[in-house]
């Protein structure tokens, strides 16, 4: 008797586990009030860098968006490339040119030659965008959410479309943490569920039984309350908001022989953990996630 | 005061008392602090721990907790072993005694001053009673070591069934002996680095420096300190069992001498990834685990042979289901070598995958997954080695009847369910989108926490049970005081 009993509670267990998930699910929409057009200005200086918190220098200022590339932004760039030439459909993707890197022959590196590269995949459930063989549209509700599903080629090719750049691995973390002390997210040295979009942090925008945590707007953590869910202010010392969780950021930055980019913030789909400043991931550039987005920076 | 002088004599002056001890250490190691990580946290139960219990968690210290969290679990296993040793082996007393003193008094320092003082705050001293109990349990690794040597006539093996040299040198001695000697030698790899990084107090986790394509020799040295020590923490185990199910004939004749090849080749191919053999160290350590594994299965071919044999001698030609119910009569006997079988599935078939496709498949997904598959793959492999242990312990107990055969298959059952999901939750990349995955996570999750929580449960029973025995008079405990385990080998 008891035998049945527990294989039909497994069966049934494993059978919730073949819920469909609907990616097209309706998201609540919400106007932070954070400008994703705006920038701010680092100032040159030294910060505690990494976890050891190292007193390094940058001895330059540089800009940086206040916010990630938002889909709205993301998909007036696509647009424009795609009619200008610079993009082009190929398959089932939009493919842009990239130079090359220096091929070291290094144990597991990829050789990442001068060519066309993967920007954005079409037709994938998971994108926030529409292609209708010429044009892009957003899905609404995602204006204001960060572009993700993007490859870091896809990330370089926005930011130098407008004549910016990716931060580096350094920038992006002084950004982050500030310069006075050696915190470890950019608000400072605890984490709150409502400091920022992690994994199970049950913001409005998610739903473990079905699709789990989502996007969250940019700046969507700033201190006000949303339908009853009061967010706490979340910016960083400069002023950016999400630099720790919702997407991880690609930088720029190569090592030699390590054909890998990095990625840094932390994801909604990831443990508190992985949104402390210096913790890095990294994937091959053509790699692209619903996780993962990006923001530009730019010499004042 | 009497009672109290008893009841101390038997949990530290008894191999099944110390045994006892070690594992009751673990068990509420794992239970506190099992509560601050995975999806303890989710739930929010990690706030109420670490308030209730006043840790004090530094972001950016982090790493060096849980490293000192592991090794502090890992120090009470190693004693747990060591006693078993101490126990199955011939020895002088001297050694036998000191030995156990040292480890003793090691891991305990280890627990509870290295966990003081990693979530509570830094006091130096207790950092330094951390340090000191390391220290000791290497010492007492020597003096193992000494004890173990299989040259002594002493040790010599009488009987032909057994294997052993020309001479008579006990074959199965010398494999206890080389594991030793190599596993107080590996020690060396993470004890060099861990006091260059604990001088500047910088620390990492091996998987989140994996992928880095320069890594400094100690950087090299603690990835394979991690590695061997796991390795030969399972080899000894896989001796011990061995060992107490009286593993004898051709087949331990030929298991034997490929455990000692295995464990030195596979300890110079892990030492070689500190060193300009780098690039070759992986092929050195297949080469080792390849004869290690194959005197694993020789010993589970025999065992289950005798387990067969055993439950169908009365009858004259067994069927196939008669064999089959005779090998799964009793749990306790079977389960240790079927979880070792199982390992396959959760670990060496993942890591040579891993290391088939690494180029193909695993280096194009982020970092992010390659980290969960290896935590993954070094968190099964540890919990195996724990199920293993609990099945050796459950006979050494005396568990019999429905009692031993629901002990038994609990630990097993609930531990292969967990570790099963473990294993499809590391992989789920193959077969499913980071979009689409929160059904399939979340049922994975639930059979991994229902697997665990079950098993701490059953654990926390048996240890109640064992704890309320010791207020018997007349308790179970007396007659455990003066067995050894050398005196409990299957005939």
């Amino acid at each position: 008797m008891k035998r049945p009993f527990l294989a039909v509670l497994l069966f049934a267990t494993l059978l919730a586990s073949c819920v469909p998930v609907d990616l097209s699910a309706s998201i609540p929409t919400y106007d932070t009030g954070v400008d994703p057009t705006a920038w701010i200005t680092v100032p040159a200086g030294s910060f505690n860098a990494g976890q050891e918190a190292k007193p390094t220098a940058i001895d330059y200022d540089y800009q940086i968006m206040v916010t990630d590339v938002t889909v709205s932004q993301y998909v007036d760039f696509l647009n424009a490339a795609l009619a200008d030439g610079t993009l082009k459909v190929s398959g089932d993707q939009i493919v842009g040119p990239y130079p090359g890197d220096e091929f070291q022959g290094a144990k597991h590196e990829l050789e990442i030659s001068a060519g066309d590269y993967i920007i954005v995949p079409i037709n994938d459930p998971a994108s926030r965008f529409n292609f209708d063989g010429s044009n892009f549209t957003v899905i609404s509700g995602w204006e204001n959410h960060p572009m993700t599903n993007v490859s870091w080629f896809g990330a370089w090719s926005y930011c130098g479309y407008y004549s910016f750049r990716l931060p580096s691995e350094l920038e992006w973390e002084k950004a982050a943490r500030g310069s006075a002390d050696d915190r470890p997210f950019p608000w400072g040295y605890e984490i709150a569920r409502n400091n920022a979009n992690f994994y199970a942090s049950r913001d409005p925008f998610e739903d473990m039984s079905t699709f789990g945590s989502r996007t969250s707007p940019v700046g969507f953590y700033n201190g006000k309350t949303y339908d009853g869910y009061s967010t706490l202010n979340s910016v960083s010392p400069y002023g950016l908001y999400d630099m720790a969780g919702n997407v991880w950021q690609w930088v720029g930055g190569i090592l030699p022989g390590f054909s890998d980019r990095f990625m840094h913030g932390g994801s909604k789909g990831t443990y508190d953990m992985d949104l402390r400043i210096w913790v890095r991931n990294s994937a091959p550039p053509m790699y692209y996630s619903p996780s993962v987005g990006f923001r530009c920076v730019q010499n004042p | 005061m009497q009672f109290i002088k008893d009841r101390f004599n038997y949990l530290f002056n008894s191999t099944k008392g110390l045994i006892l001890v070690a594992i009751a250490m673990i068990a509420i190691e794992t239970a506190i602090f099992g509560m601050v990580s995975g999806p303890m946290a989710e739930f929010g139960v990690r706030d109420v721990i670490v308030r209730t219990l006043g840790m004090k968690l530094v972001e950016a210290e982090r790493e060096g907790r849980i490293i000192i969290l592991y090794h502090s679990i890992a120090m009470a296993v190693v004693a747990i072993e060591t006693y078993m040793i101490t126990s199955l082996l011939m020895m002088k007393e001297f050694y036998k005694q000191a030995v156990r003193v040292l480890i003793t008094v090691g891991y305990i320092l280890t627990i509870i001053f290295g966990m003081g003082f990693a979530y509570w705050g830094h006091n130096w001293v207790f950092h330094g009673l951390f340090i000191t109990g390391l220290s000791l349990i290497f010492f007492a690794g020597v003096l193992l070591v000494i004890a173990l040597w299989p040259w002594n006539k002493e040790y010599y093996q009488p009987e032909k069934a057994y294997a052993r040299t020309k001479k008579g040198v006990d074959v199965e001695r010398m494999a206890f002996f080389a594991t030793a000697l190599t596993t107080v030698l590996s020690s060396l790899f993470g004890a060099i680095p861990g006091s260059y990084y604990g001088n500047g107090f910088e620390t990492f986790m091996a998987q989140d420096i994996i992928r880095l394509p320069e890594k400094t020799v100690m950087e090299y040295s603690v990835i394979g300190h991690l590695h061997i020590m796991l390795a030969l923490i399972a080899i000894m185990l896989t001796l011990i069992i061995g060992c107490w199910l009286n593993f004898k004939g051709i087949l331990h004749k030929i298991a034997m001498p490929l455990m000692i090849l295995g464990t030195i080749v596979l300890n110079l191919g892990v030492w070689g990834v500190a060193t300009p053999l780098e690039p070759v160290a992986h092929m050195i350590i297949y080469v080792g685990a390849t004869p290690a594994m194959l005197a694993a299965l020789f010993l589970l071919i025999w065992e289950w042979g005798q387990l067969i044999r055993e439950g169908t001698s009365h009858l004259q030609k067994p069927n196939f289901g008669q064999k089959i119910s005779a090998l799964l009569h009793d749990p306790l006997r079977f389960g240790p070598l079927w979880q070792m079988l199982f390992m396959n599935f959760t670990t060496s078939f993942v890591g040579i995958i891993m290391a088939v496709e690494l180029d193909k498949i695993f280096r194009l997904w982020p970092a992010l997954e390659e980290r969960i598959e290896l935590t993954g793959h070094w968190h099964a492999l540890s919990a195996i080695i724990a199920t293993i242990i609990l099945l050796y312990y459950g006979d050494m107990i005396g568990l019999k009847g429905k009692l031993r055969k629901l002990y038994g298959w609990s630990i097993i059952i609930l531990s292969d369910i967990a570790l099963a999901s473990v294993t499809v939750f590391e992989m789920k990349r193959l077969f499913i989108s980071e979009a689409t995955q929160q059904p399939l996570v979340n049922t994975l999750m639930l059979l991994m926490d229902i697997g665990l929580s079950l098993l701490l449960v059953l654990l926390a029973i048996v240890l109640i049970w064992r704890l309320l025995d010791l207020f018997k008079r007349k308790g179970r405990w007396t007659e455990e005081v003066e067995n050894e385990l050398s005196e409990e080998v299957e005939k």
